[in-house]
């Protein structure tokens, strides 16, 4: 029966320690302890709120980098195109310049040619008539040989006239 | 992971077969003490009597004025505790001056029974001690009836067995402690490494799952403190109370258990908030009559929660130093040390079980006193 009875003496002695150990461990180990734990937890979560604003930067400066490289990339593509119709342009113009070049050669060429033409057929003409005249004149000469032949010939002559 | 998984499962194994093996030497010796007691005692009625397990281990469970390490009563090693009694001013001296007393047969005067009981010497005289109890001599006599004593108890102090494994438990804790809180103050809040890597996660489990889980979350700091100190203090008390020869059957005892309770019975009294008494006095939402009816109901519930918390640490650990005892005494029962073959794995089975349990009843101790705080506390929304 005495197992379920308390003891005096035990029960005082279980008070006395128990409030002191209460004392001394709440004041140099569960404060402490639990102080610095709490410091910590908080080191910890402040790190990571850290990390995560880190983080927004991050993306935010990505988001920005995106935009630059997206602005250059347009730039670029502007530069080329101005850059192609530039040469383009140029190359057209090159090609109208050239053709009208050469449509002035061609022209200039055709003058000539038909100013070298007239020259020759006029030179030829001259030729011709200088060479007729010494023809003629070999023939007038045979021709007028003996009177008989002037005769004739004059006859002739004002026969062609008339029928003129 | 797994190595040092294997590792503390082998330590464990380790220290539960020195376990196992201590308590059966142990109670080897304690069984031989007794026979051999008996034996002197009965030598008068010319028989030899049997071995009383009974008597055993009521003798191992109780509280005692000396530490008994071994061998027998006369001729063992036993560590003679100090006696502090209150009468007539305080009186200290050795309990050697009881145990190595002179031994008196007295005849009881209900059954006519022949009692035996020590009178102290030298400055124990006039005093008697009695199942480990004092009482003060009349005439150089003490009187018994039904088996008590009835002498005048004097008032006992003495630095008992349990005194002495409080002493100890109190010690053990604090030192566990002091040095997880020296190793902060010294790293600042850093990850724990070494004893803190241990006792932290334990702590923070006691102050997240037992404080914070039923106490309202605003108010559950305050009680962190009270709760880690029980559950630290019930723990180890357990722990060394397993503990074969250093080992006490402190938290089995129900003084102790019974302090416990009342303590954490004045915190949840001197928390509980206006909410709190309303449902006990004054039972809101139910008619009047019911109200007087629930009243003496819900304040003897105040005093049974605390009650079953004292009942609950006392019978846990009082009936496993019971099982293993009584496992043991299976050997001296049938005199055959062959039983040992079925006594030692039942027993090492029931300490590895027990190892559970210390650390079960600590844990349901705080966890029932954080659960009585918080319905003393909770703000209550109609």
């Amino acid at each position: 029966m005495d197992l379920v009875l308390p003891d005096f003496g035990l029960l005082f002695w279980t008070g006395l320690v128990f409030v002191i150990l209460l004392f001394l461990l709440t004041k140099f180990a569960w404060k402490p302890i639990l102080g610095m734990v709490n410091a910590r937890e908080e080191k910890i979560s402040e790190a990571l709120a850290q990390a995560e604003r880190t983080k927004e930067e991050m993306k935010a400066l990505q988001a920005q980098n995106e935009n630059l490289l997206k602005e250059a990339r347009a730039e670029r593509d502007a530069m080329i195109k101005d850059a192609k119709e530039t040469a383009s342009s140029m190359v057209e113009e090159a090609k109208s310049k050239a053709k009208e070049e050469a449509e002035k050669l061609l022209v200039s060429a055709r003058e000539t040619i038909n100013a070298e033409k007239a020259a020759a057929i006029t030179e030829l003409k001259t030729q011709v008539a200088a060479i007729s005249l010494e023809i003629a004149e070999k023939v007038v000469r045979g021709e007028l040989s003996s009177d008989d032949k002037q005769t004739a010939l004059a006859q002739k002559l004002a026969e062609d006239i008339n029928l003129n | 992971m797994t190595i040092s998984a294997k590792f503390n499962a082998l330590i464990l194994t380790v220290l539960t077969v020195l376990v196992a093996g201590f308590t059966y030497a142990n109670h080897h010796e304690a069984g031989h003490e007794m026979t051999e007691e008996h034996h002197e005692v009965d030598a008068t009625h010319g028989e030899a009597k049997e071995f009383k397990v009974d008597e055993m281990i009521m003798h191992h469970i109780k509280d005692a004025h000396e530490w008994h390490l071994w061998g027998g009563e006369h001729d063992g090693t036993s560590i003679y505790l100090p006696i502090i009694i209150l009468d007539e001013g305080l009186k200290m001296f050795s309990s050697k001056h009881f145990y190595h007393g002179e031994t008196k047969t007295a005849v009881d005067h209900a059954t006519h029974e022949e009692l035996h009981y020590i009178a102290g010497v030298g400055p124990a005289e006039g005093y008697a001690m009695f199942h480990e109890k004092i009482y003060k001599l009349e005439n150089g006599e003490l009187a018994f009836e039904d088996g008590h004593a009835h002498g005048e108890r004097v008032t006992d102090f003495s630095i008992t067995k349990n005194v002495a494994a409080l002493f100890l438990s109190a010690l053990v804790v604090m030192l566990l402690m002091f040095s997880t809180a020296k190793y902060y103050k010294k790293n600042g809040a850093v990850a724990p490494r070494g004893l803190a890597k241990f006792t932290e996660p334990i702590i923070l489990f006691v102050r997240d799952d037992i404080a914070k889980a039923n106490i309202d979350e605003h108010k559950y700091k305050k009680y962190v403190p009270y709760l880690l100190t029980i559950f630290f203090f019930i723990w180890i008390s357990n722990l060394l109370g397993l503990i074969p020869i250093l080992g006490s059957n402190l938290t089995g005892n129900i003084s102790v258990t019974l302090f416990l309770a009342v303590c954490t019975l004045l915190v949840t009294v001197f928390s509980g908030n206006k909410a709190y008494w309303g449902h006990i006095f004054w039972m809101p939402g139910v008619p009047v009559p019911m109200k007087i009816f629930m009243m003496p109901i819900e304040l003897i519930g105040v005093l049974t929660k605390p009650f079953a918390l004292m009942i609950r640490l006392f019978a846990n650990i009082t009936a496993g130093h019971i099982i293993i005892l009584a496992l043991i005494s299976i050997i001296f029962i049938n005199k055959n040390i062959a039983w040992g073959a079925l006594s030692v794995p039942m027993a090492l089975f029931i300490s590895v079980l027990e190892l559970l349990v210390a650390f079960l009843q600590a844990y349901l101790f705080a966890m029932l006193s954080a659960l009585f705080i918080g319905a003393a506390v909770e703000e209550h929304h109609h």
